[in-house]
């Protein structure tokens, strides 16, 4: 075979490419010869982390996969399906974007924010939902604001311009992720069973069409850049991130669908990362088959590109189509109608290579399973941190009194972890589709599904401080609170998916970290029976000062039949509110402890598997019989916070709370503004009270009757008395404040 | 009645409209292709929200170029009604079928939520449902709301009512707090001096059922009903 050998591969180029002299050994043995440069180009792209998973794939086969609802499961195509019954499914995702962001957040959030809307419309699914999970340094830094103005930004710019209603999402402040800010991008899309396509190449001799934007050099390498840490020097890999246009993108959304919908497509791909690259390789190594481009046919918006840079850029919005032979005509008017560019670059072969020419002269040839599955998978060392042991043995009483109880309530109302998001959603289009029935501010985002009586609800959570004091017991909670918030809504909790923002996991404390996660991850998924539709690994998050804390992001949907939904602020004077769960004296880990007394330090609270289970199914229960007026989860604040929330969510709505709560032995501060797990502040009718009761009995749940909505004030025993219009007025503001100054 | 919802390239909230009008109201309603020019079946035309052409320039100014603009405006010079929401109220102004201009709101960022809007005259085609000086909670959610006309022309505008809707608190009252975008005179919704071409920033199709939170908005498109 003649091969173009352009350039010489010296030691430096290869370490320039991130691969090790073991790896590039393992390249030479897959090809029978030395790589050339755009081989090794290409190689480095399907084997950085990003691509191959290589250093957590040993770890995230921990996770389950398995459940009878899962149609398509994690790994196997680029989003899980999972069934909702009636010929229904949903295909979701939750995916990162936290190293263009922190280069470039306006364009960088929105890219992401493209990927995981094209992840899901591939799959022949229309994207009806986008949520974000957001993290920040503190907002007194400029370099934040400047970081949350942008990134949200983008966001709007990209989701309100396609049509896809951002329905919130969560964000939380810490100085751990300053200047590595984590911008997680998570969408669902809904289709017809029989809809569904796989990302395949099939079929001998079937064309291949490039779809959409022209190839530029923006986003040259962007996965082997995401696999690295971030320094100050990586400004200088701007070109790195790439730019974004939304418009384009609902054309191709649109002209997708209906391709799909005319049955002449056999396969179809985003250039997501690795672009060109990855997509051909994968689409082959899942098919079987062999690919073959000639990349001269490739639009190109530059000049003089060569093989290299086409095969990893990483230019938005296009797509990899495999048409059925035959049929090019039919797939073409599609295209025309949308008024998108498509070009015919190569063909569907048998001999599972990836062959790539340039002008006919071959520029690569590499096994196409072997790029994509072969990469090498490793077993990283793993150590327990050595700041643990010190960090978990603070006592929260010896810190002291915080003062003025009504004063500590109004500091964590205005902390920007806790307080209102409104700044951010007001920026999102979270309506559009009117599909929208629960509006961001409650524990969940809810999404009716016109004409079946079903609804969809959502929630992303992690509260990563629990993580950084233990990892296995905070990625348990991130799950339990997930699956939590929707049930809070009234849905059975069904699947997850998953975004794991850790460190270098070069660094056995990181993996460990890492490890510890997965574990508590699959221990609560196991339990609450919501398996791991897929999701997305995002290492190397570091900063020149040390690794962010440990984040796995949980995405959890449930589903709702044929009753609507219930949101977390209480509705009626008089309505009698209820306390499920039992408060332990827990303040490690506390949004308290870090807001008054500015330390991130003891033992979080322990969650109890088996009890949150029960408080999940007791919750879908009370909603199956219309119990619930109001339900809404305590965490970060406690129970004083989630009261003020129920009081204050509702715009124009605002409605007071006289509750008294049997203290025993605990200390005031873990009474308002512990954070114990598996606890619900409810509202019922009173003339259902006595039902509800019976109901929580029957579950052999702990629960309080705690008092009465109505007034115009919370008031909390005898420690917090509080007029409405001033915690309203904190809450709402704290974001805006510190960002319009 | 018959119901042609517009699709540009970009439109988005095409199929709200279109639920509304066919599902909610149970009226015939079909999509335009913005390509297509023969929109004689239709009794009322539709221009939806959303972000034609990316509105990467000026928002709906491309829009306004497309083959079916020409025959909405001889649609509307008929007489026929023309309704135009949010990214359809830009176009209305791009193509000269209401004066004036949509600026950048002045906060300069995109917002969405719920906003009360006061009828200001209840005698048109799409206001006849209301009653004047009634308060209707309607969401918003553009970036370019922020709407504005030169001192002869607004005075043209109120001394022929054709200011329709005016962002208000929710007492009904016109002030600075109550106007999301910086819109001059709090407008929110104007017509023509035939009265048979409306254009409005905010959403009445996201306001048209119970379970969106508003049913004030589907009174717009029980106005138009009543024409028949």
């Amino acid at each position: 075979m003649e091969m173009v050998m352009t350039q010489e591969i010296s030691r430096e180029l290869i370490q320039k490419h991130g691969i090790t002299p073991e790896e590039y050994d393992k390249i030479k043995q897959i090809l029978g010869r030395e790589p050339n440069i755009t081989e090794l180009g290409i190689f480095s792209v399907m084997w950085s982390e990003h691509c191959s998973y290589k250093n957590s794939k040993n770890v995230l086969k921990l996770l389950p996969k398995d459940g009878k609802k899962m149609l398509v499961k994690a790994g196997e195509e680029n989003a899980g399906v999972v069934d909702i019954g009636d010929g229904l499914v949903v295909v979701f995702k939750i995916e990162s974007h936290n190293h263009p962001s922190a280069i470039e957040p306006f364009q960088g959030a929105a890219t992401g924010v493209g990927g995981i809307l094209r992840d899901i419309f591939t799959m022949g699914a229309r994207p009806i939902v986008s949520m974000n999970s957001l993290r920040f340094g503190s907002l007194e830094e400029p370099v934040s604001r400047r970081l949350l103005s942008g990134v949200v930004e983008g966001i709007g710019f990209y989701g309100n311009c396609i049509g896809v209603p951002t329905i919130g999402g969560e964000i939380y402040f810490d100085e751990c992720y300053e200047g590595n800010p984590l911008v997680n991008a998570f969408s669902l899309g809904l289709a017809k069973q029989e809809e569904i396509v796989k990302a395949k190449a099939e079929g001998v001799g079937n064309p291949v069409f490039y779809l959409g934007s022209a190839t530029g050099r923006d986003g040259m390498g962007g996965a082997s850049f995401a696999s690295k840490d971030l320094s100050e020097e990586s400004d200088k890999d701007r070109p790195a991130v790439q730019v974004g246009d939304p418009f384009l993108e609902k054309l191709l959304l649109e002209a997708v669908l209906e391709l799909l919908k005319s049955g002449c497509v056999v396969g179809i791909q985003d250039m997501g990362a690795a672009g060109l690259t990855c997509s051909t390789c994968e689409t082959a190594s899942r098919g079987n088959t062999g690919i073959e481009i000639d990349v001269a046919k490739v639009p190109q918006r530059e000049t003089g590109m060569i093989p290299y840079e086409i095969m990893l850029s990483e230019s938005q919005e296009r797509m990899l189509v495999i048409i059925k032979k035959g049929r090019e005509r039919e797939a073409k008017k599609i295209f025309d109608k949308w008024d998108l560019h498509a070009e015919e670059i190569g063909f569907v072969t048998g001999d599972q290579l990836m062959r790539v020419k340039d002008n006919g002269v071959t520029v690569a040839e590499i096994p196409a399973k072997a790029l994509a599955d072969d990469a090498p998978v490793y077993v990283r060392e793993e150590k327990e941190p050595a700041y643990l042991k010190k960090a978990r043995s603070l006592d929260p009483r010896s810190l002291g009194s915080p003062g003025d109880l009504n004063a500590v309530l109004l500091k964590l109302l205005d902390s920007p972890s806790v307080a209102s998001k409104e700044w951010i959603y007001h920026q999102y289009d979270h309506m559009v589709r009117t599909n929208t029935t629960v509006l961001p501010g409650s524990d969940a985002a809810v999404i009716r599904i016109k004409g079946t009586g079903k609804s969809i609800a959502i929630s992303v959570d992690c509260n990563s401080t629990y993580c950084y004091l233990d990892p296995y017991e905070g990625a348990k909670i991130a799950v339990a609170e997930s699956a939590r918030n929707v049930a809070c809504s009234g849905a059975r909790p069904l699947s997850i998916t998953n975004c794991l923002n850790f460190g270098n996991p070069m660094n056995p404390e990181i993996f460990w970290q890492l490890k510890k996660c997965i574990e508590g991850i699959r221990d609560a998924c196991l339990t609450f029976e919501t398996p791991v539709s897929g999701g997305n690994v995002s290492l190397y998050n570091q900063n020149p000062k040390g690794a962010i804390d440990p984040t796995p992001t949980i995405g959890m949907v449930g589903l709702i039949e044929g009753r609507e939904p219930v949101s977390s602020y209480f509705k009626t004077e008089g309505d009698s509110i209820l306390l499920l769960g039992e408060t332990k004296e827990e303040l490690g880990g506390s949004e308290f402890l870090k807001v008054i007394f500015k330390t991130k330090a003891g033992k979080p609270p322990r969650l109890d598997l088996k009890a949150a289970k029960t408080l999940v199914d007791l919750l879908v229960a009370a909603s199956e019989k219309g119990l619930l007026k109001s339900a809404h989860d305590c965490s970060e604040g406690g129970l004083a916070v989630a009261l003020t929330e129920s009081c204050i969510l509702e715009k124009g709505h605002e409605i007071g709370a006289k509750v008294t709560v049997s203290p025993g032995s605990l200390s005031n501060e873990a009474l308002l503004f512990g954070e114990s797990q598996s606890r619900v502040v409810i509202s019922v009718d009173p003339k259902n009270l006595k039902n509800t009761e019976k109901l929580i009995e029957s579950f052999g749940f702990p629960y309080q009757v705690i008092g009465k909505v109505g007034g115009k004030r919370l008031e909390i025993d005898e420690l917090i008395k509080a007029p409405l219009e001033v915690l309203s007025h904190t809450w709402r503001s704290s974001i805006k404040r510190r960002m319009e100054q | 009645m018959k119901f042609g919802v517009v699709v540009f390239p970009g439109s988005n909230c095409d199929y709200d409209c279109y639920h509304v009008l066919k599902h909610v109201l149970n009226q015939q309603a079909e999509f335009v292709w913005h390509k297509d020019w023969d929109i004689k079946k239709f009794d009322c035309i539709v221009l939806p929200g959303g972000f034609s052409y990316g509105d990467y320039l000026r928002t709906g100014a491309i829009a306004r170029f497309s083959p079916v603009m020409e025959s909405v405006v001889h649609h509307s010079n008929q007489g026929k009604p023309v309704i135009g929401i949010c990214n359809g109220f830009q176009i209305l102004l791009e193509a000269g079928l209401l004066p004036g201009a949509m600026l950048r709101n002045d906060s300069l960022k995109f917002v969405c939520r719920h906003v009360y809007l006061r009828v200001e005259n209840d005698e048109t085609p799409f206001t006849r449902k209301t009653k004047k000086n009634e308060v209707l909670k309607v969401p918003i959610a553009h970036g370019e709301g922020n709407y504005f006309a030169p001192k002869p022309v607004l005075d043209e505008l109120i001394r022929n009512r054709q200011i329709l809707l005016r962002y208000t608190d929710e007492t009904g009252a016109v002030t600075e707090g109550a106007n999301p975008n910086g819109s001059v005179e709090n407008i929110a919704g104007i017509c023509n001096l035939k009265g048979n071409v409306f254009g409005l920033m905010p959403h009445p199709e996201r306001a048209s059922e119970k379970e969106l939170g508003s049913t004030d908005g589907i009174k717009i498109f029980q106005s138009i009903l009543e024409m028949n």
